[in-house]
Formats: structure tokens, C-alpha cells, sequence
């Protein structure tokens, strides 16, 4: 890590605290995430992961702490977090390709619309993700005639096709029949391979142990252990994080 | 015990008696020997309504006659002269006959700008668009009014039959998308202010009857304005019409929203859309597939409820067809049926197209979509 990126965390989150209604949901979270950073978060579930990474790109608003993302706060300024949306990348669950707009559109869409890239260019950007997750050749189909997969691949390059600082992923496995979890993670491990800024809530732990610089373990709205992958998995701290362990490693 | 198939399993024809006429007939016309009585007594009483109505309608009718002379005999059917003779009426009203040019042209203009618009082959949509959304009913006005270029004044209580159906009818429909868009967003608004504001229109239109907007357009709606301020009665009619329909669009395009997952939604503001852009390029076009059903609903609604607008003095396509019965040239026993009927095939061809042409649209936007 340089000292530049040391200076400007790519995420910056200060004893942030949420509630849904009287549930605390997030509990006196602190997190520094620097450039180039690989972070694997896991815990059960309800444990407020999502919830989190949320909180990064101002989809849930926190309530109280501190968040900054590549130095810009996000605040109730509208500004700031159109600014923030652009510098993350979000890839979800269940994918919420646009299932109206063919793949290249849904990989131009917002280049074009939100940073004024002019349309050749940003498709020529679109079929250059497309081949990087593997998928050239789909660029004209819409998403209802892909497989669980490619659609998740296909996420992932539209995220990628706006030129994001932070990737986060929310879970991007686990909708995903099994045969079709090893090509999600591949262009996963590749993008991690690449050098970008990666937040991950997900259960796979052999992707954790492969490409993670830290592993966060959450349980109800905290951070409950910190870790590098080895000695997360290895020899963890919290009890809590040892039964977890046990449940999910049989 | 181990299994292994050895050899393929042949793949056969279908057995006989279960594809084909003689099989559909059986499986749709007479499963059971009652729905077999039921499908002769309803085919029996169809074909004798049937019979009855071509009849009338058709071999006992009088097809030419200078006046009611013919139609007034005794076991006389449908009298079409009545139609004929009055037909330009029922189209131009009470529009003066050496300037029906005019509206002529404005017919012209309209459907082949509307063709255009609606044959997704036709190239230039844009412009098209431009044209009859905004040139379009500028020209038409004009046409219409006259009072430029030396055209002369034509005042709207001489406009009338279809043609005034079509303005009123035309101007509500284009003007409920946006105005229905718009107030279905206000309705879901996190701003109390704005969401109150739209949930009074919509439900306090929805709540009265059209004939009530409008009594209260035309006999109320001058009480709250400055002495002397009175507008056009078809004005006040067109923007009742326009009200009435964006209340209802509202409510359908409300629907629409309700179906779109809020993944959608978190993606796109995710790509830092903003939130028109979002609406416009991501939830509307989505929203309003689904809802296409629904919205040509209430297209055919608004044409249909025009006809009201004889309440308030206005001669439409029914008040002009109304209008024509009491003409002493033409009484007869028949002559009324005979309006009606017209009327009514009149009414059916525009609502039919309507709904055929949504039918084609929900077609076409499902392709791709499917598997």
C-alpha cells in the first residue's frame, strides 16, 4: 500500500450507527478500507452485512457516525452522493439486469446517460467488459434468454462499464445454481487479480481464503472480528466467530 | 439393483384420435354429453339472433329512399337512407359546409401523422412525434377557428358529430399519459405535501361521476373566476375530459409501478441515475408494458364517456345522430334503431382498432423477452 492511498481511504466508515424503525441494525461501526483493499464480510444472516455495504453507496442511510467514500462525506447532499454512485460499483443478489434493455444497453446505459459518454465509445467500452467476463457474444440478447451466470457476469460489466473506484458485492452467489458459481467467481478473483477496490458480503469461503486481504466477521449490527483470511480461518478470536465457522466448514 | 439403458427409447407418433379436428372437437364441443346440449343451445340461440338481426338489418331493410316514405311502411326493416342522407352531418356537426375543407385537411394531417406514429416500421419517430404532439394540434386549431389568413371565424358551437368526439376524446388521451405519469409518481412521493395534493385529485375525481366534472366544469367553474371570464364550452369540456382521464390513467400506471421489483430500482440509482432519469429510462418503460391493458381501457373509456358531453350542450357524434331524428323528413318507426345501430358500429370500429392495435403493441414489446 503506498502512502497516497493511505492518506485517502477508499472507505471511511466512523462509529456509524442505523436503526429500521427501533432495531438497531448497525452497531457503532468502524471500518477503513484502503485503495486496492479485498474485504470478504460474513456472519449470518440478519446480521446487518448487507446492511452495510448498503451504507456505502447511500442505498440505506445511517443515522449516525461518519462515512466517507474516496474522501467525499456522504451526507444528506445530493451532490455528494450522485458523486459517491459513481465512483461505486454494486452487484446484487439477483442480479437486477434491466430486463427490458438488451445486454448492451444495459452495459451503456448509464455511461451514456450519467457520464455523457458518447454512445460509440461507451459500447466499444461495453463489448471490451463483455469479453473480460467472457460474454462477447450475448452483447444483443436481452436478459431473460441467459442462465443465472452469464446474467451475474453480465452485472458485474455493467458495474465495471462506469469506471467505479469501489466494487461491492452483495451476496453475488447466492441465487446462483451451483454449476454456475465457479464462472461468477473466476471474473471475480480476476477483477480482485486487477487491483479494484473490493467490499463482498458472500459465503464462499474459498474465494475468501484466495483473494481476500481481510476478512470481516458480523454478527447482530457488529463487527465482531476482524482478520487477514489465514488467521480468520485458522485460529479465530470470538467464540462467536468459531461457532460460525463450525456451522458453515462442517 | 444397477440400471443402464442399452438402447434408445424409440420416439413415436402421437396416438390416433388424440391430435387433429375430431379430437379438439370432442375435447372443447362435447367432453360430456350436457356440455354437448349446452354448446347446441347456445350455437341455436346465437344463429336465431343472428337471423333476426339480419333481417332487419339486412333483407327486410329499405337501402334508398329520398324520405321517411319508405321506411314508414308497415314490417319495414333498418332505414339506411336516414344514415346516408345525414352522414356528413354526423361527421362535420353543424361545421359550415363550404368550410369543411378545413377539416378535411386536419383529418389528412392527423392520420397520416398518427399512421407514422403507430406503424413502428415508419422511420422518423422523433419528428413524427414532434409534429403531432405539438404542431399538430396548433395547426388543427387554426384550421378549425380560422381567424388567420384569411380564413373565417368558425365558432365552436358549430363544431360538432365526430369530429368533435375525436378533439375531445384525442386531446383527453394525449394529455391523461403525462398528466396520469405524473400524478401516479406524486402519489408514491416521500414528500407529504406532494402526495397529499395528488391522492385529493385522484380520489376526488374518481369519486364523482364524469357527467358531475362536467356540471361543475361548465355551470360551477365560472362562479370562482373574474366577472366577465367565462371560457368556451368545449374548452371546459376537453379539460374535464383531460381531468377525469389523468385521475384514472393515475390509478393504472400506480399499478404498473407496484409490479416493478425494487432491485430495479436500487440498480439503477446504484449507476447513479438520477431519479427522472431512472423513472424515464428504467420503471416507466416497464411499468407501462405491463400496463398497456390498461391504459387502452382507459382510452376507450374517455372516447365512449364523450358522448356525455351533450349534457352540457355540446353535439358530439351521438348528440348530432340525436339531433337527426326529430328531422320531419326523416320519421319513422325506424329511424331511430337505425341511428343507433350506425352509431354503435361507428363507436366499435374506433374502440375494436384500439384495443386490436394494444393487443399488437403487447406482442411486439414481449418479443425478446421471452424465452
Amino acid at each position: 500500500m503506498s502512502k497516497a492511498n493511505a492518506k485517502t481511504p477508499a472507505v471511511m466508515m466512523r462509529q456509524v450507527n442505523k436503526w429500521y424503525g427501533q432495531f438497531h441494525v448497525l452497531r457503532d461501526i468502524n471500518l477503513n478500507v484502503a485503495a486496492g483493499e479485498r474485504i470478504v464480510i460474513c456472519g449470518p444472516s440478519g446480521s446487518g452485512k448487507s446492511t452495510l455495504i448498503r451504507c456505502i453507496n447511500r442505498l440505506e442511510e445511517h443515522q449516525q457516525g461518519d462515512i466517507e467514500v474516496d474522501g467525499i462525506p456522504l451526507t444528506a447532499n445530493l451532490k455528494n452522493i450522485d458523486d459517491v454512485r459513481r465512483e461505486v460499483g454494486m452487484v446484487f443478489q439477483s442480479f437486477n439486469l434491466f430486463p427490458h434493455l438488451t445486454i448492451m444497453e444495459n452495459l451503456t446505459l448509464a455511461p451514456i446517460w450519467v457520464r455523457k459518454t458518447p454512445k460509440a465509445q461507451a459500447e466499444e467500452a461495453a463489448m471490451k467488459y463483455l469479453t473480460r467476463v467472457k460474454i462477447p457474444e450475448q452483447a444483443h440478447k436481452y436478459p431473460g434468454q441467459l442462465s443465472g451466470g452469464q446474467q451475474q457476469r453480465v452485472a458485474i460489466a455493467r458495474a465495471l462499464c462506469m469506471n467505479p473506484k469501489i466494487m461491492l458485492f452483495d451476496e453475488p452467489t447466492s441465487a446462483l445454481d451451483p454449476e454456475m458459481i465457479k464462472e461468477v467467481l473466476e471474473v471475480m478473483v480476476d477483477l480482485a487479480e486487477g487491483g479494484m477496490t473490493m467490499l463482498c458480503v458472500t459465503h464462499e469461503m474459498a474465494f475468501a481464503r484466495q483473494v481476500a486481504d481481510r476478512v470481516i466477521f458480523m454478527d447482530e449490527g457488529q463487527i465482531v472480528e476482524e482478520n487477514t483470511p489465514q488467521e480468520f480461518f485458522t485460529n479465530p478470536q470470538s467464540p462467536r466467530t468459531r461457532k460460525f465457522l463450525e456451522q458453515i466448514l462442517h | 439393483m444397477a440400471y443402464v439403458r442399452a438402447s434408445e427409447a424409440p420416439k413415436m407418433a402421437a396416438p390416433k384420435g388424440t391430435i387433429g379436428f375430431a379430437a379438439w372437437a370432442k375435447d372443447k364441443l362435447y367432453p360430456t354429453p350436457l356440455s354437448g346440449l349446452g354448446t347446441v343451445a347456445i350455437a341455436a340461440l346465437f344463429l336465431a339472433v343472428s337471423w333476426n338481426l339480419l333481417q332487419w338489418a339486412g333483407l327486410r331493410a329499405v337501402w334508398s329512399a329520398p324520405d321517411r316514405e319508405l321506411c314508414a311502411v308497415e314490417g319495414a326493416g333498418a332505414c339506411w337512407p336516414f344514415v346516408f342522407a345525414k352522414f356528413h352531418q354526423w361527421i362535420y356537426g353543424l361545421y359550415p359546409f363550404e368550410e369543411r375543407w378545413r377539416v378535411n385537411i386536419v383529418y389528412v394531417l392527423g392520420v397520416i401523422s398518427l399512421a407514422g406514429l403507430m406503424v413502428p416500421s415508419v422511420p422518423g419517430k422523433r419528428w413524427n412525434a414532434l409534429f403531432f404532439f405539438v404542431a399538430f394540434p396548433i395547426i388543427a386549431f387554426f384550421l378549425f377557428y380560422g381567424g388567420i389568413l384569411g380564413l373565417p371565424v368558425v365558432e365552436t358551437d358549430y363544431w360538432g358529430g365526430l369530429t368533435l368526439t375525436l378533439i375531445i376524446a384525442v386531446t383527453g388521451i394525449v394529455a391523461s399519459v403525462p398528466f396520469g405519469i405524473l400524478l401516479a409518481l406524486g402519489r408514491r412521493s416521500q414528500m407529504p405535501v406532494v402526495r397529499i395534493l395528488c391522492v385529493v385529485f385522484i380520489e376526488g375525481v374518481r369519486g364523482v361521476p364524469f357527467i358531475t366534472v362536467l356540471f361543475m366544469a361548465s355551470v360551477m367553474f365560472p362562479l370562482f373566476m373574474p366577472p366577465g371570464v367565462n371560457p368556451d364550452k368545449l374548452l371546459k369540456a376537453i379539460i374535464g375530459g383531460g381531468l377525469f382521464a389523468s385521475a384514472y390513467m393515475a390509478e393504472v400506471v400506480r399499478g404498473g409501478l407496484q409490479a416493478i421489483p425494487k432491485g430495479q430500482i436500487e440498480a439503477a440509482q446504484a449507476l447513479g441515475l438520477s431519479y427522472w432519469k431512472m423513472m424515464g429510462l428504467i420503471v416507466m418503460p416497464q411499468a407501462l408494458k405491463i400496463v398497456i391493458p390498461g391504459i387502452v381501457n382507459s382510452f376507450i373509456s374517455l372516447f365512449q364517456d364523450t358522448s356525455l358531453v351533450t349534457i352540457i350542450g355540446l353535439f358530439d357524434l351521438l348528440g348530432i345522430v340525436q339531433a337527426g331524428f326529430n328531422d320531419a323528413k326523416w320519421k319513422s318507426p325506424q329511424t331511430g334503431n337505425t341511428g343507433y345501430l350506425a352509431l354503435a358500429i361507428i363507436y366499435f370500429i374506433f374502440c375494436f382498432s384500439m384495443s386490436r392495435y394494444s393487443q399488437y403493441i403487447e406482442r411486439r414489446t414481449n418479443r425478446g423477452l421471452k424465452k
